[in-house]
């Protein structure tokens, strides 16, 4: 019997793996390249906005009130747990829009705030920084199982790569699908920032734009397309 | 003297604390520049420093006030003749939106000083001033307002278009 386990196991991890070997292949092939097809969901797409101090937010909601917001809909704000202006500015943005609507109720249930676990403080220890990082990673991974959004859009505060990474997980693993927009800040003239260069070397944002044409020329596969402030 | 006849010059740190930026500003070089080039009064905004700079009312002299957090940063911004600000991309295209004159003061202590990058292109593209807290007096004495051209503020378009192509919707 133990034997028959261990046998079953031998035939089936390897089986596993390079199943999800494939799997990652694929997805990373999909990845980055434009959908043939319109959204099977015509009532609109799970979208994820990750907000962030430090000009982050305002940048976001510039791209928010440019988006058709029928196609984007609802709209999950994400924050993290001590940045208390970008969710609210999230908040008022909403509220503007709330005004218009005859719908009010569905205006509101629209919009979702949620703040988020940071792996690491400004000047935390590192040997506390493993716990708060574990923690951060199990909630974030819990976030992106419970939206399962479909579009995720970031410019580069810490938390987009947890919640990238997730998401990224989460094609692999073919729990949901979702299509990353990173928008490079506007503050990042000549570099990229850490975020940034994570998820461009790792090819995880499947449309990766910066807002300087310098920039560009140094990371050909980056787009240009103006600037948002 | 009306108030049409005052020169208000704002300065703004934002959220952070950039108490050398404070210090300069409430220097007597740097007052000396303001009075000098015109401007009648100072309103500082200190955000989150400790140095408290030194209140002046009187006749001759430039007035001086300074507070910590205000919601209405727009109205002193928009009220004002100059402004002097953090290197925060919030600030700056809050003053640029505004077609304000602007003077920004990079915050040296900073460890990842990636915010000069921005200032410094913006400075070469003539929208605004770029100096450092020891040289702002320097700055006031030699700038020229006239030589600043307008911002043209950004779009999203291109970008959401760019997005939405992606995702298979038709472009509108």
């Amino acid at each position: 019997m133990g034997l028959d386990v261990s046998m079953a196991v031998c035939y089936a991890l390897p089986v596993l793996v390079s199943l999800l070997v494939v799997r990652f292949a694929y997805v990373k092939y999909c990845s980055g390249h434009p959908h043939l097809k319109l959204p099977a969901s015509a009532a609109g797409m799970r979208c994820l906005i990750v907000l962030g101090s430090g000009g982050h937010t305002a940048e976001m909601v510039n791209v928010v009130s440019t988006l058709q917001k029928d196609r984007y809909t609802p709209r999950y704000y994400v924050a993290a747990l001590t940045d208390n202006m970008s969710l609210q500015k999230a908040r008022v943005y909403e509220l503007s829009l709330v005004q218009r609507e005859v719908d009010k109720e569905k205006a509101i249930e629209n919009a979702q705030f949620v703040q988020i676990y940071r792996s690491r403080e400004v000047g935390q220890s590192y040997f506390t920084s493993i716990a708060t990082t574990l923690l951060a990673t199990l909630h974030t991974m819990w976030i992106i199982i419970r939206i399962r959004p479909q579009v995720i859009l970031c410019n580069g505060p810490g938390t987009c790569i947890p919640l990238c990474v997730s998401s990224f997980v989460l094609k692999v693993l073919g729990l949901g699908w979702s299509s990353i927009f990173y928008i490079e800040s506007i503050a990042r003239v000549k570099k990229l920032s850490l975020s940034g260069l994570m998820l461009y070397k790792l090819r995880i944002a499947d449309q990766f734009f910066v807002q300087w044409p310098q920039l560009q020329k140094k990371y050909p596969r980056a787009c240009y397309a103006g600037r948002l402030m | 003297m009306g108030d049409r006849d005052r020169r208000t010059v704002f300065v703004t740190v934002g959220t952070t604390c950039f108490d050398a930026l404070v210090k300069a500003v409430d220097s007597p070089q740097v007052k000396e520049a303001l009075l000098q080039k015109g401007y009648t009064d100072l309103v500082i905004q200190m955000g989150r420093g400790t140095y408290i700079p030194s209140k002046v009312s009187g006749d001759g002299t430039l007035q001086v006030d300074y507070f910590t957090f205000s919601p209405s940063i727009a109205d002193y911004i928009r009220d004002a003749s100059l402004v002097i600000s953090h290197a925060g991309s919030g600030s700056i295209f809050e003053t640029l939106r505004h077609s304000k004159p602007l003077i920004v003061v990079v915050n040296e202590d900073l460890m990842d000083n990636h915010q000069s990058e921005l200032a410094d292109e913006l400075a070469e593209m003539k929208h605004l001033f770029c100096a450092r807290p020891l040289t702002l007096a320097e700055t006031i004495w030699e700038m020229d307002v006239e030589t600043l051209t307008p911002y043209v503020p950004g779009d999203a378009k291109p970008v959401v278009s760019l997005i939405n192509k992606f995702l298979g919707f038709p472009d509108d």
